[in-house]
């Protein structure tokens, strides 16, 4: 038999539908990464082509199960999750993705998503966060800051953002990851360990909408600075960044504190180590939350935690009750219980 | 047992059990009609109750009631008014006096009718009889609280339990009356309560006593004599209501189809029930999601669908407003569904726990855009089960979603029903599309009935995507022609109206020509067919044509209709199928008898009307 799953090619991912996204956009880089992450996570779990379904809602980011040439599902607005979650219900061997944006999945789809994450369901969640409403040209949403001036805003919001990850460790998620638009590399490398997890795994990409809020990356981005704002954690891995190496993440009382190593009397062994597998949400929030300039942004794979699956614990109690089951067919549970004879 | 009194045999009988909330009345309503059923009778029930778990105690608001109609011969309503009811306390009186026969009898806890009790029912005297204007009933006041805690005084039990069993103290007395054994209700007790063996021992006491009771107090006029049914078809029954039927059907339909069956859901009433029974059956298979609510309960059936399953959801008319956006995607993805609704009174909120039909017009016209789907109607608690299995077959072999409706009254009603078997039901065939078909078009369709093919992720070859935006004819992929959206619109209609070639013309009961036709559609057929034997009995020319298939509806209709000289639609609403007759039907001239309180038509009023229609009134 031909090992199709270790053969693909990026092209292999790529359907016949015209790209339509403006130009310059971030969701451009994220279906590069999606098409090179696919080829390898293929490989590493064994997957062939016909096993990938991408699921989206409505919004920018919705329209990528087209570009895709896998099985896929358009779904409406906000649905993207409930619609995943019985395409996995339904048959577990799939692999799922949804793809939605911060309007999608935290406005309109706030609820789907944050039960989507607390069943533990496994599919895998590609969040585009662009901090604003871009297919209806505009308008701001959960994640816009405060004060963020757009066409149903135009005194600046009234109103408190969303963290993602914040949202997704409080709603109890095992897996929480993120990651830059124009990082390719990073957004491939984090994809494959969503897939890798069993259970909800959600990625946050950062992406940049260039017509209705350009730059809003920018203190991100921009390569002179890069090094200094982010920092990319690994499992294992000392929590350290800047140009210089030379920064990293201590626990001060109940905060992290950004220190330099050589400085104030901190060495390497003082840095924090990055543990993405301890079930306990405490550093992973205050990793998720960390913004920039007080902190440096987190990227990579924030937490990944083992529990068991929705769709596992389905399966399993359904084959239980059935293996010692005396009602077999249709026509024993007609016949079962109080009956009599006419 | 006193050999003095005596013994009048009937053909039919009506009963009704009420009290508080508290007071186990369903309970003892069932286990009456079970007994009834068991013994042979044709039995029909309803159960009529508050949407307050427990409402103040001793209040009319909280008043829950249980009717059982047992005859002779099969019985196809509750019935109108009860020969006898049982009132638990002073409240339960007062919400049913209205539906004693004249005459009747009522069976009283005097324990209750105290102060208080009187007080908390918004009485204005202390004196029932009086003040209910009953004097030509039968009351019966029983200190049945008194009793029942004689009775269970060495039982070991506490205050409270004993207190509880007073329920069961008075079915003992009803059965006396009706002169039913016992055994099958201490053998419910014997399974039910298997490791509460002092329960069991109590309950069988204070039954035992009740009927007793009722059989040495002088009080008890005459005891009623119902002969086992003889003309019930020969066979094996069991008793069977709507929502289980309903589950069951769909399991049916899985079952034929070789496909594993998928129900996303959210509790409301009153159609929890369904997921209830589904959820009891992962021994067949059945996966059960209770979503987060509504929206996402159709949303992960369509999930469900899309990845090879078939796929259900289920709900009440609230739930149904909110699954309107879902129920366009799955008409524009050509995805096989069944969506139940179990219509209550409504708008909003309305009356959760009663039953009504208004929602025809959300099934029909309740979704953005040109948006037709295939609407089946269930027309007693036992048919549920084959309307269920039928829209399963429909839904999967035409690629389409198909609204099943039921309603509160047929969805808790039950009955006794023949035990069908499985080889008597059709296969299923949906057109699954095999793995590696070359040049897959999923928007390619058979001649016959229009449908698309199915394709589930997972098998090869044939890797496709599918959405809520306008699909190209036949590649399925995005399209804004506008030509190919009217021919896209054009098709979805025809695929839903060539549904009629598969399905049975409409039948009448009674002549095929006449003075009046009745027409009625789903749960009012029980109601509609009592009145109209009783009008053909009295010589009246009287058909009755009760719809099952509402879109579309069956090919003959326009046929049917042309032989009677008047036609009058009843219904549940204030003319929903009436105004959906008119608009395909213009050259009818349709009266029309409506009612929305919340209950059944009344074979009285349904007869008197039809008597009015006759008489050109």
């Amino acid at each position: 038999m031909e090992e199709k799953y270790l053969q693909y090619t990026p092209q292999d991912f790529k359907s016949d539908q015209e790209v339509r996204w403006c130009p310059g956009c971030g969701d451009h880089a994220i279906l590069n990464a999606v098409q090179k992450g696919l080829p390898e996570v293929s490989k590493v779990l064994k997957y062939n082509l016909e096993r990938y379904v991408f699921v989206s809602g409505i919004g920018c980011s919705s329209r990528f199960p087209y570009y895709v040439d896998t099985f896929g599902f358009h779904g409406i607005h906000g649905r993207a999750s409930a619609i995943a979650t019985g395409v996995k219900v339904a048959n577990p061997t799939l692999s799922v993705w949804q793809v939605t944006g911060d309007g999608d999945a935290l406005a309109i789809g706030g609820n789907h998503f944050i039960h989507a994450v607390r069943r533990n369901i496994d599919i895998n969640i590609l969040l585009f966060n662009n901090q604003i409403y871009g297919l209806t040209k505009g308008q701001y949403s959960p994640t816009s800051p405060l004060g963020a001036i757009t066409k149903t805003s135009p005194f600046g919001t009234v109103e408190h953002p969303f963290r993602p990850g914040e949202l997704v460790i409080g709603a109890q998620g095992k897996f929480f990851a993120r990651s830059l638009d124009v990082d390719v590399k990073l957004t491939t490398e984090v994809m494959v360990e969503a897939a890798k997890h069993d259970g909800t795994s959600v990625v946050e990409i950062l992406q940049n909408c260039v017509i209705f809020n350009d730059n809003a990356y920018d203190f991100l981005t921009d390569r002179e600075h890069r090094e200094d704002r982010i920092i990319t954690l690994r499992h294992g891995e000392k929590m350290v960044f800047g140009k210089n190496r030379d920064k990293g993440l201590i626990l001060s009382g109940l905060s992290l504190k950004v220190v330099t190593i050589g400085q104030g009397g901190f060495t390497m062994d003082d840095i924090l180590v990055h543990d993405a597998y301890n079930p306990n949400p405490g550093v992973h929030m205050m990793l998720a939350n960390m913004e920039y300039p007080e902190y440096p942004v987190a990227m990579g794979v924030i937490r990944n935690v083992k529990d068991t699956t929705y769709d596992d614990n389905v399966r399993d109690q359904v084959l239980e009750v059935m293996k010692d089951a005396k009602i077999k067919c249709m026509d024993d549970l007609l016949n079962s219980g109080e009956t009599w004879d006419v | 047992m006193d050999k003095q009194k005596s013994v009048q045999e009937l053909d039919d009988v009506v009963v009704r059990f009420s009290g508080d909330s508290g007071d186990g009345m369903q309970l003892t309503g069932t286990l009456f009609a079970d007994a009834s059923a068991l013994f042979g009778n044709g039995v029909n029930t309803f159960p009529d109750y508050p949407s307050e778990i427990r409402a103040p105690q001793g209040t009319v608001g909280g008043v829950s009631g249980f009717q059982v109609h047992l005859g002779s011969q099969k019985v196809n309503t509750p019935g109108d008014f009860c020969d006898v009811l049982v009132a638990m306390n002073p409240a339960a009186l007062k919400a049913n006096a209205k539906w004693v026969k004249k005459g009747g009898m009522i069976i009283a806890d005097s324990d209750q009718f105290n102060e208080k009790g009187y007080q908390r029912a918004g009485y204005k005297t202390l004196d029932a009889i009086t003040e209910l204007n009953l004097q030509d009933f039968k009351v019966i006041y029983a200190p049945i609280t008194t009793l029942t805690k004689e009775s269970l005084k060495d039982s070991g039990l506490d205050n409270k339990s004993i207190v509880r069993s007073k329920n069961m103290f008075s079915l003992g007395m009803v059965y006396y009356i009706f002169d039913r054994p016992l055994n099958f209700t201490e053998k419910y007790y014997e399974i039910k309560f298997k490791k509460k063996p002092e329960i069991v021992v109590a309950n069988k006491k204070v039954l035992r006593d009740g009927f007793n009771y009722a059989a040495n107090i002088q009080a008890i006029p005459n005891t009623y004599k119902v002969k086992a049914a003889t003309s019930l078809p020969k066979g094996k029954y069991r008793s069977i209501n709507g929502n289980t039927a309903t589950a069951w059907g769909l399991i049916a339909a899985a079952e034929k189809a070789n496909l594993p069956l998928f129900c996303g859901s959210y509790p409301i009433t009153p159609a929890t029930e369904i997921l209830i029974e589904l959820a009891k059956r992962k021994d067949l298979g059945v996966k059960t999601l209770q979503a987060e609510d509504e929206i996402a309960g159709i949303c992960t059936s369509i999930g469900a669908a899309y990845a090879g399953n078939f796929a259900v959801t289920t709900t009440s008319g609230p739930g149904l407003s909110l699954k309107a956006e879902a129920l366009g995607l799955v008409v524009m993805t050509e995805l096989p569904m069944v969506i139940v609704d179990v219509q209550r009174g409504g708008p909003s909120t309305g009356l959760p726990t009663k039953t009504e039909q208004s929602d025809l017009n959300q099934a029909l016209y309740g979704r953005n855009g040109e948006a037709p789907m295939v609407i089946i109607a269930a027309s007693t608690p036992s048919n549920c089960f084959d309307y269920a299995f039928t829209a399963g077959k429909i839904a999967m072999e035409h690629m389409t979603p198909v609204l099943l409706l039921t309603d509160g009254f047929i969805a808790n009603g039950s009955e006794p029903w023949r035990i069908p078997n499985m080889k008597d039901y059709p296969a299923i065939n949906p057109p699954i599309v095999p793995e590696g078909t070359e040049n897959f078009m999923p928007y390619a369709r058979d001649e016959k009935r229009l449908a698309r093919g199915w394709a589930f992720p997972g098998k090869k070859g044939i890797a496709h995507r599918v959405g809520g935006l306008e699909k190209d004819f036949i590649k399925g992929s995005v399209s804004h022609d506008p030509m190919n959206h009217q021919r896209m619109t054009d098709i979805r209609a025809a695929k839903v109206k060539r549904v009629e070639e598969f399905i049975p013309e409409q039948e009448v009961y009674g002549d095929k020509e006449g003075d009046l036709l009745v027409i009625g559609w789903g749960g009012t057929y029980g109601h509609l067919l009592t009145a109209v034997q009783e009008m053909r009995a009295a010589g009246k020319s009287v058909s009755l044509c009760q719809f099952n298939y509402i879109n579309p509806l069956p090919k003959n209709t326009r046929e049917v209709f042309k032989r009677y000289k008047k036609l009058v639609v009843c219904e549940l609403n204030m003319g929903q199928f009436a105004n959906y007759l008119r608009m395909n039907f213009q050259e009818f001239n349709y009266l029309q008898f409506n009612k929305v309180q919340g209950l059944p038509f009344t074979v009285v009023e349904l007869v008197d009307k039809f008597n009015n229609i006759l008489e050109g009134k």
